[in-house]
């Protein structure tokens, strides 16, 4: 498929690597889910990620531990910004900011792995490819929707409420980063009434062979 | 995209859900959360008032959206902005109507009964005291939302409630920087609001 027929093609040039082991099962469907992404856009990432969950059938543990990943590279993403965007002092602050957030995410769940028994996955490496603010801006929008799907997709499968209670936090500043990236980007903070799919057969049925 | 006119229960199907998710928040939070198990019946429910189970919390949800829905069309009809900002407001507006309109479907396909629509009255005195009492609104109704998650059985109802959820957070956040407040009053972890807290909140506003 070229890149022209990529929906949000920033996806697509985002690279997610293991340092020295083999991917976790979390990698996978990262790399799975931004391809979803990629090719249908970020609210294609939910129903990717639901089913991808489902059929690594990782329970509680994996899901969470799959949230951090997500995490890991939001976190990893607003810590490089620091010293590799040129920005005003507002941008500048709201990347602090975030970074902040995504860090304070990281901590909490893989805290939160550990509650329940499990073993926290390991940081893979990322690379993140975009060029100048514009291009971190873009990045930075499609990541905080593509938060917003992945959580909502992924949550309803959550059998604890208390991990349940955490992802409904964390989601919710993932909506507010997202409304505030979007605003510096001159878009619509809240675009849709619904933060869902528009189809979720349809996308299954596209993202189908992306899931092992 | 006309994701919007999505039938409201049509989400979420397939997942093996627990009976009620997205819980408010977690032991920390020191919040609602104490004994969910006894929500099912709707007995121990702090909705109860406006009906049973999942049809209580969506007509809770629904009295709110009308609140939001109605004081959004106020505001329109002000004359208090323009340009931009009265293109944000009407905007929200227009979303908090689908949530409206999403929810009483809801609710009536369970077989059950709307809640009717509230009488309300703003104060709308000026485009500053405005924008923070749509801030106010704006940041209650997520937490109300928040609050509210894992109370929900039906992990349909849950699905949706959570892609309303995040849109209150959007119009939250997005109110709070025309405001020059934080995004994120509550830090990295937004903090649910129990009925009480909520209603006692929105109380001056419904008349008659």
């Amino acid at each position: 498929m070229s890149k022209e027929q990529l929906s949000t093609p920033e996806l697509a040039a985002v690279q997610i690597e293991a340092d020295d082991e083999d991917l976790t099962r979390s990698d996978v469907i990262l790399k799975g889910a931004l391809a979803a992404g990629a090719l249908y856009g970020a609210l294609a990432v939910g129903p990717y990620v639901r089913r991808a969950l489902a059929a690594s059938g990782g329970g509680d543990i994996g899901i969470v531990n799959f949230a951090l990943t997500l995490e890991y590279l939001e976190a990893k993403f607003y810590e490089e910004a620091k010293g590799r965007v040129r920005a005003n002092k507002e941008l500048m602050s709201l990347i602090d900011l975030l970074a902040k957030d995504e860090t304070q995410h990281v901590e909490a769940l893989a805290a939160t792995v550990k509650k329940l028994g499990g073993k926290p996955v390991a940081e893979p490496k990322f690379d993140f490819a975009y060029n100048g603010t514009s291009g971190f801006l873009k990045l930075a929008q499609t990541f905080e929707d593509t938060g917003v799907s992945a959580y909502n997709g992924a949550a309803p499968m959550l059998k604890s409420k208390e991990v349940l209670g955490a992802a409904g936090g964390i989601v919710q500043v993932e909506a507010r980063h997202a409304a505030a990236i979007r605003l510096q980007n001159k878009e619509e903070p809240a675009p849709m009434a619904f933060d869902e799919p528009l189809s979720e057969k349809q996308v299954l049925k596209a993202v189908e062979p992306f899931i092992a | 995209m006309d994701v919007t006119r999505r039938k409201f229960l049509a989400v979420g199907g397939g997942s093996t859900a627990a009976a009620a998710f997205l819980a408010a928040c977690g032991d920390d939070s020191g919040t609602t959360m104490t004994d969910t198990t006894s929500m099912g019946s709707g007995g121990a429910s702090e909705t109860a008032e406006f009906g049973k189970g999942d049809v209580g919390i969506l007509n809770y949800a629904l009295t709110l959206e009308y609140l939001e829905t109605a004081f959004y069309a106020d505001v329109v009809k002000s004359g208090l902005f323009k340009g931009a900002d009265l293109e944000t407001i009407r905007k929200f507006g227009q979303e908090e109507a689908e949530h409206v309109k999403a929810l009483t479907a809801a609710v009536k396909g369970m077989g059950a009964k709307p809640a009717p629509k509230p009488k309300t009255e703003f104060p709308l005195e000026n485009a500053k005291s405005v924008l923070e009492l749509a801030g106010t609104v704006e940041n209650l109704g997520a937490a109300a939302y928040l609050g509210q998650a894992a109370n929900i059985r039906s992990p349909e109802v849950l699905a949706s409630a959570l892609a309303i959820h995040s849109v209150e957070g959007r119009h939250a956040a997005a109110l709070n920087t025309l405001l020059g407040e934080s995004i994120t009053p509550d830090g990295a972890f937004a903090k649910p609001a129990d009925v009480k807290t909520v209603l006692k909140a929105v109380e001056p506003f419904i008349v008659g």
